[in-house]
């Protein structure tokens, strides 16, 4: 985990520093371009002081050791450290993510057993449709129509993660309410492509098993149909569900990257787009950082919860997917 | 072999059969079990993949969709880029047949424009005391066929002195309809180019993890991890806004699609590594090795075969991955720009909330996407079923 999260670090300083010129350039252009005049001394000062006239490895090394201590830079666009712009929104990220996993699963699982032991049936083939269609649709349109729809239907001002009078409070009562209602539709948008591909995973996976030897068996002894399903050929789909989520993980939070630029949440997609635009690079840097290490972890978690499910598992050492 | 030996009587004698050796006198085969039997690896690929009839009907429909960006100008009724002033935000126009009970042939019915004072909208109101027949192989819009050939023959031209907007028109007043089959050449290559640039480093790095085992396939291993564990869309943004604005779309297009490929790559080169590490244990492969085939001949006769129907179907079902995200990364407008003009791009228009209330028509190239993906889901499903016939 340490080197993969390392080499995630080297590719994304290499990625970040592609582009020609810095921060300060585009500044100082930008400044110039409204008529303003710029001191260059104060430019030549800020670049010294983050090191932005030393070779790029040192500024690498820099960056790294920074994070290993809690200290992620500066974003000079917010002119506040990375981590006070980051914080808030990083937690709703992993909540938004975390929420729309539970809801995946919550939905995919039934579905896919249906789908699974009725196979090639009409209910099988339409939620198969269904799914497909989930797949296909672009994201942000979807975000779009059902923003509009629940302002028909609803009367609520959908967009944004909670009422905006929310926004710098503790947390209290009224705060989970309202963020939970503003929840449903990104939730719902998020979640419709993972649900999808989760199914027809759950699907093939269950199917395999069911075809094999052992149920055959236990049917022909006479266990009762649902006992047959349930007591371990759905354990085995089980395992792979829970080790799923290193894929589902990364699509899950690219998803939700888009949907939040389009409904405005606080999560951290229009923050990473505005970043990015204005080449404030300690602060995109950081963002694919925390969420390269969001994967990391979620696959970490997955594994571990691997391991107590399935002691073929843990006596081996590894997980084989 | 119909003549038995002498009865034993001792010793037996040396005994030949006279009659020649018929090689298939235990069993014949009928000629229908000899086509079964003797059918090669193709044949046997196509008819698995012509059971599953859905991946058949995908496969005929993703054609004739690549048949026609050759001849988009030729079947879009307008040119995509001409703006027709008086048509803002026009809704689309319906084909009609009959008129008043009275078969008239294809026609439409011409729009009467007011404003609404109040808001001050455009609106449209469908006058259907005239009909307006449309117009077949006809001379219309001039255009440039790939940029050198002059023509101004449509398939379907708008009525003398008339419109036709069958999907309606956009804020400039260009024809929806040109603009999506003029997009369908765009969003529809940069799958292709995309998955070529991630098929090449698949197989090349796939390969060589594969092949040569040891470090290199340990630092393979490591990187696609690192890969599959970075969120592919921020990735993407990231890699499109460092595209200096500077350049030219062209040079933006083929930016995307090798970045589309860039990160793609790496299912491919596992699935790669994994079929290679698998068939080299193959007996076969053990075989060849023992006549004495060089590694070279082993990989590209017996190995690449092996697995290449398995990666063109696995490359199939990334495609959609890529449309997908163009359309995406256009729609932020970090994507294409205009005057390129890709469904990605068309939708970026429908990016408020207010054009879904007021002009649902721009929200319509979402339609050939969701097909074009459906459709590559399907076919590919079945290329997978195909690529491997002995099941």
């Amino acid at each position: 985990m340490v080197p993969t999260l390392l080499i995630a670090s080297i590719v994304i300083f290499t990625i970040i520093e592609l582009p020609p010129g810095d921060y300060f350039e585009s500044y100082v252009s930008e400044l110039q371009a409204a008529g303003e005049s710029v001191d260059p001394k104060r430019i030549e000062y800020l670049r010294q002081e983050y090191g932005f006239d030393k070779p790029l490895y040192e500024r690498y090394f820099i960056w790294v050791t920074g994070m290993m201590q809690g200290d992620f830079g500066y974003s000079f666009e917010h002119e506040r450290p990375v981590s006070e712009v980051v914080g808030n929104r990083l937690y709703l990220t992993i909540m938004v993510s975390f929420v729309t996993i539970i809801v995946t699963w919550l939905i995919a699982f039934p579905i896919g057993i249906y789908s699974a032991t009725h196979q090639y049936s009409w209910g099988d083939y339409g939620l198969t449709f269904v799914g497909l269609l989930g797949l296909a649709t672009p994201n942000f349109l979807l975000a779009l129509v059902m923003m509009y729809l629940a302002n028909i239907w609803f009367g609520t001002t959908v967009g944004h993660l909670m009422d905006q009078k929310y926004l710098d409070q503790p947390l209290s009562w009224e705060k989970v309410k309202s963020i939970l209602e503003h929840l449903v539709i990104p939730v719902i948008v998020i979640g419709t492509s993972g649900t999808a591909a989760m199914i027809r995973r759950l699907r093939a996976n269950l199917l395999d098993e069911l075809e094999k030897q052992y149920v055959v068996t236990a049917k022909a002894k006479g266990v009762p149909p649902t006992r047959a399903l349930v007591k371990y050929p759905l354990r085995m789909a089980l395992n792979f569900f829970v080790a799923d989520i290193g894929s589902l993980l990364p699509a899950i939070i690219s998803g939700a990257e888009i949907v939040a630029i389009v409904l405005s949440l606080e999560t951290t997609g229009p923050l990473l787009i505005s970043a990015l635009q204005s080449q404030d690079m300690y602060l995109a840097g950081s963002f694919l950082m925390f969420l390269a290490a969001l994967t990391v972890f979620g696959v970490l978690i997955s594994d571990i919860a691997l391991g107590f499910l399935d002691p073929r598992i843990r006596m081996q050492g590894k997980v084989d997917r | 072999m119909s003549a038995l030996p002498p009865e034993n009587t001792g010793k037996l004698p040396h005994f030949v059969s006279k009659e020649p050796f018929d090689l298939e006198s235990i069993e014949k085969l009928t000629p229908e079990q000899e086509r079964i039997y003797f059918a090669s690896q193709l044949t046997l690929m196509w008819w698995k993949f012509k059971q599953h009839r859905v991946a058949v009907w995908s496969g005929v429909f993703l054609a004739v969709l690549y048949a026609s960006i050759f001849i988009s100008e030729f079947l879009s009724p307008y040119d995509m880029t001409k703006r027709h002033v008086k048509d803002i935000y026009a809704p689309p126009q319906g084909i009609h047949l009959f008129h008043k009970g009275e078969f008239v042939g294809p026609f439409v019915y011409p729009y009467k424009v007011t404003r609404n004072m109040e808001t001050l909208q455009r609106v449209f109101t469908v006058v259907d005391k005239k009909p307006q027949p449309l117009r077949f192989f006809c001379r219309g819009d001039k255009y440039k066929w790939f940029g050198y050939v002059k023509s101004n023959l449509h398939l379907v031209c708008p009525p003398k002195k008339g419109s036709f907007y069958l999907l309606g028109t956009d804020r400039l007043g260009r024809d929806m309809l040109s603009r999506i089959i003029a997009g369908a050449r765009i969003s529809l290559t940069i799958g292709l180019i995309g998955i070529t640039v991630s098929f090449v480093l698949g197989i090349v790095i796939g390969g060589l993890a594969g092949y040569y085992g040891g470090w290199v396939d340990m630092i393979v291993q490591r990187m696609i991890e690192v890969l599959q564990s970075i969120p592919s869309i921020p990735l993407w943004l990231t890699l499109s806004a460092i595209m200096p604005a500077t350049w030219s779309p062209i040079l933006v297009y083929f930016g995307i699609t090798i970045i589309l490929g860039l990160l793609d790559w790496t299912g491919l080169a596992r699935a790669v590594r994994s079929k290679l590490l698998a068939l080299r244990e193959e007996d076969y492969v053990l075989a060849a090795r023992l006549i004495g085939a060089s590694p070279k001949r082993i990989i590209g006769r017996h190995l690449v075969p092996g697995f290449m129907s398995h990666l063109i179907a696995s490359a199939t079902i990334t495609i959609p991955t890529m449309i997908l995200g163009e359309t995406a990364l256009s729609f932020l407008g970090l994507g294409l720009r205009p005057p390129i003009t890709s469904w990605g791009v068309l939708l970026n228009e429908a990016q408020d909330i207010n054009v879904v209330a007021v002009y649902p028509w721009l929200m319509l190239p979402v339609l050939p996407v969701i097909f074009v993906i459906i459709a590559f889901n399907f076919l590919g499903d079945g290329l997978r079923d195909a690529a491997d016939p002995y099941k």
